[in-house]
């Protein structure tokens, strides 16, 4: 019997050393870093992203950092990365589209820390990588919401550039406010600026002024909420919950939930089997999803955005199903068609309803 | 285009050439007593964060404007202690002031960035005035400071041209030691114009973050100041010609995005590039002229006096 305990207790120590052993294979703890373009407090882009990282924080319990309000095109990027890394980061998160070069470098010159880029499209064979969502699914759901408010079938949406990304989330929104609204138009006003709060603002009044009732955006400040608010119209806004900033005219928006994919890098760099992958996660990953909707917001269009919702998930909705046309009238998907991932990353036209331009 | 579109432009334009206006002024002020601050956009930072910071502790909208006034005029002050007092290079000192005031400004803001505003300047409505068509929404419903800043402009071009003090203060920016030999404070009197140059940017900036765009982010400015200096160059060193430079420049901010609404179909990047094209050609012509006639320029801008020297 004692020997039977001795031969337990061998193997449990020795399992022990394995597992420590194991452990100092790695060399050293996992430990994430992340790089923001803007301020954590901005309520939007980076708040989101710093939610995330918190959340990772908690599930992992691995130690993460930040620094916020990084320059895209400066030294600065690559220098606080390196910075972090000679403090035993391994984990690097860059959180702009700017940063992309840097990072192809910096992956190149530190092959044991793993890179990962968000709303890129670069990325290699071994420790640099992409993710970014599918938000055009939750622009769907809040155009449906918008479109059943509409009571002058006018809908403004201030948008920053016309780039794929911001003329997807366009269409998409459109599509959902066809869905509650079919005869409702969305005009869409161009800024140039992905933050000029005097412009966005005074964008959002141009549309109000010519009959809007509802303003959407693809902006980074609230500017646009609150010229809606001032004209008791309502506002879909973006990024995050912003509705401390029009309380009355706030409805619903398209929000990023960064945490879950947070987790799984951190976890696959801490497991050593991180690879590399062009990651564009939808709402069934959770990565973007539907703020709550205003309480004042008809119960029953409720129920039809979260049973669309719902469809999504499942797969069995894709908001760019044919019959589709642009805004001249050309067939783009036949019946039934649904649109293939390369399309909808380089989509540089509008759908019918949209009123503008993308060029 | 419908009416309310139109009327929608020029109510934007008016809001915005006020923006312009206030700062040009300053700078205007500083410039005619022969400093140049190229620090507007620092000062206009400060303006708006303090503003928008005492806003929100405060409660008060004018509380918070009189402080972003102050705060203005402190750091308008830096430039002029290293400038007038010490006779530092100005364009050097002025760059410096808007890289320092943008800095203090995103540190100040930390706090309050992503925070709904504590108070704002409401649109003053002028009985039976607000009422009238057209003229109604776009002269008679404005925020306070667009109504401020027209009375600065009037109160400006007064004190400067019918004043004692206004033309010893032209002439420290014209001839510094006929100023001094006329008994003149030279340095009391360039301080003064600095500091109250810094004091209409802060207003100019407490205009975004208490009326225009009730928010605090880094950034908010977006490059104005730099329109207003230009602005003053445009409108050859007179108030009045300022305030008709303002209200183009406002009015090409404003018509940047309406155009789109209007269905024309025009670059807003060109529109946006109008101010700084427009200035160009001016600064084209005045060189072009100065040929023939002097310069609008006060001819002692932008070198410090000392009175050994001269």
């Amino acid at each position: 019997m004692r020997s039977k305990i001795a031969a337990l207790l061998a193997v449990c120590v020795g399992l022990g050393f394995a597992l420590v052993s194991c452990g100092s294979d790695d060399g050293v703890d996992t430990k994430a870093a992340f790089v923001y373009v803007g301020p954590v407090g901005d309520a939007g882009w980076t708040w989101a992203h710093d939610q995330g990282r918190q959340y990772a924080e908690e599930e992992t319990g691995v130690e993460t950092a930040y620094v916020e309000a990084v320059p895209e095109g400066t030294a600065d990027f690559a220098n606080h990365v390196r910075d972090f890394i000679d403090q035993g980061f391994n984990v690097i998160i860059g959180t702009s589209f700017g940063y992309m070069d840097d990072m192809v470098a910096l992956a190149e010159e530190y092959p044991d820390v793993v890179f990962e880029h968000v709303s890129g499209y670069l990325m290699n064979d071994t420790n640099f990588g992409n993710t970014f969502g599918r938000m055009y699914e939750p622009r769907y759901l809040s155009g449906m919401v918008a479109g059943s408010v509409t009571k002058t079938g006018l809908i403004g949406y201030v948008a920053a550039f016309p780039i794929p990304e911001v003329i997807r989330g366009i269409n998409a929104f459109t599509l959902g406010v066809q869905a509650t609204n079919p005869n409702a138009q969305v005009e869409v006003i161009w800024t140039s600026t992905w933050f000029d709060p005097a412009v966005e603002g005074d964008s959002a009044q141009a549309v109000l002024d010519k009959g809007a009732d509802v303003i959407a955006m693809h902006q980074d400040s609230a500017a646009a909420g609150e010229k809606a608010e001032a004209a008791g119209a309502r506002w879909v806004s973006y990024n995050s919950d912003m509705s401390a900033f029009a309380p009355n005219a706030f409805l619903t928006a398209p929000v990023w939930t960064w945490g879950p994919r947070y987790v799984a890098i951190i976890e696959a760099a801490q497991d050593g089997n991180y690879s590399p992958s062009s990651y564009w996660g939808s709402m069934a990953d959770g990565i973007v999803d539907l703020a709550p909707i205003a309480s004042d917001v008809d119960q029953s269009v409720v129920d039809m955005v979260m049973e669309a919702k719902a469809a999504i998930i499942a797969g069995d909705l894709h908001p760019f199903t044919g019959p589709l046309n642009d805004q001249d009238g050309n067939q783009v998907l036949g019946a039934g068609e649904v649109m293939d991932d390369g399309a909808m990353l380089g989509m540089m036209f509008f759908v019918e309803g949209v009123i503008g331009s993308t060029g | 285009m419908n009416e309310a579109s139109l009327i929608g432009l020029f109510v934007a334009t008016v809001s915005f050439a006020a923006l312009l206006y206030l700062a040009a002024l300053g700078e205007l002020l500083s410039e005619k007593a022969g400093v140049l601050n190229l620090g507007v956009e620092g000062m206009m930072a400060i303006g708006a964060v303090t503003a928008f910071i005492a806003g929100v502790e405060l409660g008060n909208p004018w509380a918070a404007l009189a402080i972003a006034m102050m705060s203005g005029a402190a750091l308008a002050s830096v430039h002029g202690f290293f400038t007038v007092a010490l006779g530092a290079e100005q364009v050097v000192s002025g760059l410096s002031l808007t890289i320092l005031g943008l800095g203090l400004a995103a540190y100040l803001g930390k706090d309050y960035v992503g925070q709904p505003h504590g108070t704002e300047l409401v649109p003053v409505e002028w009985a039976g005035l607000s009422d009238i068509p057209w003229v109604g929404p776009i002269f008679f419903s404005q925020s306070p400071i667009v109504y401020i800043a027209i009375l600065m402009g009037v109160a400006v071009s007064v004190v400067l041209t019918n004043t004692r003090i206004g033309l010893a203060l032209r002439a420290s920016g014209e001839s510094a030691s006929s100023t001094d030999s006329a008994g003149h404070s030279v340095l009391g009197l360039r301080l003064s114009a600095v500091a109250a140059g810094g004091a209409l940017a802060g207003a100019s900036g407490a205009y975004l973050t208490l009326s225009l765009t009730p928010q605090w982010a880094e950034g908010l400015t977006a490059g104005r100041g730099w329109i207003a200096v230009a602005l003053v160059i445009f409108g050859a060193w007179k108030p009045g010609r300022v305030g008709w430079g303002a209200i183009l420049f406002g009015g090409t901010l404003a018509l940047k995005t309406r155009l789109q609404t209007f269905g024309v179909d025009f670059s807003p990047i060109i529109l946006s590039m109008l101010p700084y094209v427009l200035t160009l050609l001016i600064l084209l012509v005045i060189s072009v002229r100065s040929r023939k006639r002097p310069s609008p320029a006060p001819a002692g801008l932008g070198f410090p006096y000392r009175r050994e020297e001269r």
